[in-house]
């Protein structure tokens, strides 16, 4: 029986160096795993594979050593047990995520949910290319957003409510970009320096700033055969709705300017960053 | 600047993060509730970290001076833990 190693790639099973075995590669989003789904895979790493898994440097989990008489029923344990088959090859790959806003005190943005309704939407969609996304919740960048196709950073938009403020000046002093200042029992904040990091409203002591979380998005970020940052195109966005029009902006240009095998920021490149930009902003103002 | 009414002073210039905090925490314990620390530190980590962290367990910060030597005084109030 010939064996169709792309259709295995696809399904992500990825062919060894060592004859008719495969490391079978999990569908992870946001970096997230059950402790139930951890159980699935220590089971099936036991009994089908070496007795270990690799961690991916994008937050993936795949279990070496399967053996290609073993894949159907591989995959039958894994849906059993509430894990899934990731993917590989020429689409959109594993949705990376930081621990964001729920659980890290730094976090702008709710970084699960998001990595889910993008997994939930474009996991698996077929492209010219690989596609990556990633998400980190803040200017901290833990998830390093502009190694991604399209990377979001989280971020606040900060406004400052008088009547809470005591003036105790820690604000002025947390904020690096030095956006802020005190003069007259009145601060100032210069909207052109403030890079949206939230430090003001993480530390006043008496809620004195609100803080209205949005996306910053990079786009055409590549750290494999070329290295590039993705770029931003737009100003900081708001709310799902915005974003996933930004989204589909961006993978629908990829699909319409890549030549099949071309990453997504040569595509950029050739196609030129003035029309990419404009895309990206028709699709908002749409 | 007005007058606190500061009923104990640490300075945590001399030490780094994560000992800051946890120098500072040690002070605050050893107030009553109600009671008001002085902590005098560095510019810089200690600024960005200490402030935070004392609101994020409940004090109440009242006021940074600038020292204008490099080091920072922050005024905190210790949380009242009945409420
Ligand atoms: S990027 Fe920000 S929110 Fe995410 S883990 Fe790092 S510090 Fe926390
Ligand atoms: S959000 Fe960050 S950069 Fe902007 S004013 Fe606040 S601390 Fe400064
Ligand atoms: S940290 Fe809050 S209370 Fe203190 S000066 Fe800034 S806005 Fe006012």
């Amino acid at each position: 029986m010939a064996v169709d190693y792309s259709a295995l790639k696809k399904g992500g099973f990825m062919r060894q160096k060592q004859k008719d075995v495969f490391s079978m590669r999990l569908k992870v989003v946001g970096g997230n795993i059950t402790a139930g789904q951890l159980e699935t895979i220590s089971n099936i790493s036991r009994k089908y594979g070496g007795g270990h898994v690799h961690l991916t440097s994008r937050q993936g989990v795949e279990i070496p050593f399967i053996k290609l008489a073993d894949i159907d029923a591989v995959k039958a344990e894994l849906e059993a047990g509430g894990a899934a088959v990731g993917v590989c090859g020429p689409r959109v790959r594993t949705v990376t995520a930081c621990q964001g806003a729920e659980i890290c005190p730094s976090g702008c943005i709710d970084t699960y949910p998001l990595a889910a309704a993008i997994s939930e939407r474009y996991f698996g969609k077929e492209l010219p290319h690989k596609f990556k996304f990633g998400i980190t919740g803040c200017r901290n960048n833990c998830l390093k957003a502009e190694e991604n196709d399209l990377g979001v950073k989280g971020g606040l938009t900060v406004e400052w409510k008088k009547d809470n403020c005591i003036l105790c000046g820690v604000c002025v002093k947390v904020c690096r970009e030095s956006a802020l200042s005190i003069a007259d029992e009145l601060i100032n904040l210069d909207e052109s320096t403030c890079n949206f990091c939230g430090r003001c409203v993480k530390s006043c002591p008496t809620d004195a700033w609100r803080g209205e979380p949005g996306y910053i998005l990079s786009c055409g970020g590549t750290f494999g055969n070329q290295i590039a940052y993705g770029l931003e195109v737009l100003p900081i966005i708001r709310g799902g709705d915005s974003f996933f029009r930004a989204a589909d902006a961006a993978i629908d240009f990829f699909a319409k300017y890549a030549k099949p095998g071309e990453r997504f920021r040569p595509a950029i490149d050739r196609a030129g960053w003035d029309v990419f930009r404009n895309a990206m902003e028709e699709a908002l103002d749409a | 600047m007005p007058d606190y009414g500061i009923d104990a002073a640490v300075d945590i210039t001399s030490v780094v993060c994560p000992v800051t905090f946890v120098k500072t925490k040690v002070a605050i314990e050893e107030l009553d509730d109600g009671q008001i620390l002085l902590v005098r530190m560095n510019d810089g980590e200690p600024i960005q970290n200490v402030p935070r962290s004392l609101k994020d367990e409940g004090h109440e910060i009242l006021k940074l001076i600038d020292n204008k030597d490099g080091t920072y005084n922050l005024i905190v109030r210790k949380r009242e833990s009945g409420g």
